[in-house]
């Protein structure tokens, strides 16, 4: 093993251990990490400025294929990929602006209205909105309304919120994996490795899809004791759903921008259109409508994730580069042997292990050079070992409070109210229904692709 | 009292802390807040209060948690914000109150009613006071009991405060109950407290 390879593992442990302990903000954390990548192991050690060059993939964005793409397998690149970056800015400020308008409020309360606000209808209705719209938005914040008006209905329904948060929690994480854009590692997956939408809502969605009812009837044996009828409560005190829309044009236009997010992105592999153009689109589509409140908007995007994702792809592009996780693939193929059952079931499992302790978004992106190499030393189809890096990685994060930042977010706002959901309490339920999920998509993945 | 009064008192366990600050809130007629604070806290959120004390008062541990713009997993920061909430809310309406432990001579620290003290005691004090207290026959046992409870204390105080916990440059009085004996002690501090309350105006 080179120095360089030494140092580049050495900057990726340090670069883990201080997202875990927590101590410093993750996004100085990678920032710094892949400052000193770029610094110690491309210019010292290798005096490879065009490593340095390959890794920043500032060239990406100017090619063509960045922003269309005839045919199938869109740009392959290593190092930072903006093509994640730019998308997941653009949901960003799309969000913001459909936060702005109160269109999450108001789907919260018009949907308990609907389900007459009786309990039980509402624990499925909820745990299914959170699944659907963390199809499309990004899982934390569909649970931040989510749990908001979660609370709010516990309040004035005199029902515990704690068990139908963590259900959401789950069902958000679930929601997230069955779509390309629905969670961080598959928009990782997706554009590093050329995967459109479609390609996701046929594999994952098609596992999340059988395995969703599974979690709906789990959550609801689990929790049957909390979901007790409660009294009839004063109408007048419930909330009013009109009062949730604060702007009726602002409304109107942040709904049409989602809409026509969500069929470009169920439709890219035909039109061509990148998800860094769809990003670009919701982006500018958002500021232009929302006029003056432009300024508030790009505020309130959240900078330190986007740097965080700059940081951690060029910790990833060093290890890349000094093919360091050719290492790992090839340790992994010798402990798979031949058996590429075996080799799915690791895939699977341990990324599912590894996320549950650690952030899955480092996980997913350290993995991915990792499986293509696997790819081609076991002559498993590369989408065979995406699929299961993507459930792995996704459903992995729901079983611990710290597996994703849904789960953080979720746990946070009910705390504020004071319910606590410790790890006790949450692993006790969430747990299980990971395991569920896991061996459903490791039989899935065994019966459809091996 | 016609003027604010808040006397905060951090302290070593079985150092007689906590009877110190339950005598002086007699004397000085005004509550006293300890773990009961979680019972007001949960009361007013509408909880159940058997979950806030599993975390009072106990050190978080950054490798079991997780932030994520500002919404944390850690219990305890989250009781932490309640309590100094609490506190805050208290202290700014200009009510007068004992507060043991939680962080007070920190969180409070810009109000000049508020004394501070840091109750210390000998070993052989406190062990003596352990075993008495919880009926133990066992020193030694007395003895892990005292180290684990302030160590928790310890990693509890400095994860959320700025000053380091039984640091007498922290508090206005730190004071060894065991010189003087207890009642001694108290009305060391009472004349002490008497004196800062006068000297406020």
């Amino acid at each position: 093993m080179g120095i360089e390879q030494i140092l580049a593992i050495s900057i990726f442990v340090l670069m883990f251990f201080l997202i875990v302990t927590d101590k410093i903000e993750r996004h100085i954390v990678t920032l710094t990490c892949g400052g000193l990548m770029l610094v110690v192991v491309f210019g010292f050690c290798m005096k490879s400025f065009p490593a340095i060059w390959k890794t920043l993939s500032l060239s990406s964005i100017v090619s063509s294929h960045f922003w269309y793409s005839s045919g199938e397998g869109a740009s392959v690149s290593t190092g930072i990929n903006w093509e994640t970056i730019i998308f997941i800015a653009g949901m960003m400020v799309m969000v913001e602006g459909m936060g702005e308008s109160g269109f999450f409020r108001w789907l919260c309360l018009g949907l308990a209205k609907l389900v007459k606000y009786k309990i039980k209808p509402l624990f499925i209705a909820f745990m299914l909105m959170s699944a659907g719209l963390a199809m499309f938005i990004d899982s934390i914040t569909v649970i931040l309304f989510l749990a908001s008006a979660t609370l709010e209905l516990a309040r004035l329904l005199k029902f515990k919120p704690a068990p139908l948060i963590i259900a959401e929690i789950f069902c958000a994480n679930l929601g997230g994996s069955a779509t390309m854009c629905g969670d961080p590692p598959n928009i990782i997956i997706g554009t590093s490795l050329g995967y459109s939408f479609f390609d996701f809502i046929s594999n994952t969605g098609l596992i999340v899809l059988i395995t969703t009812p599974l979690i709906l009837l789990y959550f609801y044996f689990v929790f049957r004791k909390d979901l007790k009828k409660t009294p009839v409560t004063d109408a007048s005190q419930l909330p009013d759903i009109k009062s949730a829309i604060k702007n009726k044009k602002d409304f109107i236009v942040s709904v049409v921008i989602f809409l026509i997010a969500v069929v470009m992105l169920v439709t890219h592999s035909m039109t061509g259109l990148t998800v860094s153009t769809i990003g670009v689109f919701v982006t500018v589509a958002t500021l232009i409508f929302a006029g003056k409140k432009a300024p508030v908007i790009l505020k309130k995007v959240d900078v330190k994730t986007l740097v965080f994702f700059i940081g951690l792809f060029i910790v990833v592009g060093g290890l890349e580069q000094t093919h360091v996780l050719e290492l790992i693939a090839d340790y992994i193929a010798i402990l798979s042997g031949d058996n590429m059952y075996l080799l799915v079931v690791i895939i699977i499992w341990i990324s599912g292990l590894a996320s549950a302790f650690v952030d899955n978004i480092p996980f997913a992106a350290t993995m991915i050079p990792v499986i293509k190499t696997l790819s081609v030393t076991s002559g498993l189809p590369l989408e065979t070992l995406a699929w299961s890096l993507s459930m792995g990685t996704d459903i992995g994060g729901c079983a611990t409070p710290i597996g994703a930042s849904a789960n953080v977010v979720g746990i946070s706002a009910a705390a504020q109210e004071g319910h606590l959901i410790g790890w006790g309490k949450f692993c006790k339920y969430s747990i299980p229904a990971t395991v569920i999920v896991l061996t459903v998509s490791t039989l899935f993945i065994f019966v459809r692709y091996i | 009292m016609d003027k604010q009064l808040i006397i905060s008192i951090g302290r070593e366990f079985g150092s007689a802390g906590h009877f110190i600050a339950a005598e002086l809130s007699k004397r000085f007629d005004i509550p006293l807040y300890d773990h009961n604070l979680l019972d007001q806290i949960a009361e007013e959120m509408g909880v159940e209060q058997h979950e806030f004390k599993k975390y009072d008062e106990t050190p978080r541990f950054s490798f079991l948690n997780r932030r994520v713009n500002g919404h944390s997993t850690s219990m305890q920061d989250h009781l932490v914000r309640m309590q100094f909430k609490f506190m805050q809310n208290k202290a700014d309406n200009g009510e007068s109150f004992v507060i043991v432990g939680r962080c007070a001579e920190h969180h409070l620290s810009h109000n000049p009613n508020m004394v501070t003290i840091f109750v210390l005691g000998n070993r052989e004090e406190k062990i003596k006071r352990i075993m008495n207290i919880f009926n133990m026959k066992n020193e030694k046992e007395a003895e892990i009991m005292m180290k684990r409870k302030d160590m928790k204390r310890k990693t509890y105080h400095n994860a959320y405060c700025k000053g380091k916990w039984g640091d007498s440059r922290n508090y206005h009085i730190s004071i060894n109950s065991s010189v003087l004996g207890v009642e001694k002690t108290i009305d060391y501090l009472e004349s002490f407290i008497r004196a800062k309350y006068e000297l406020n105006g």
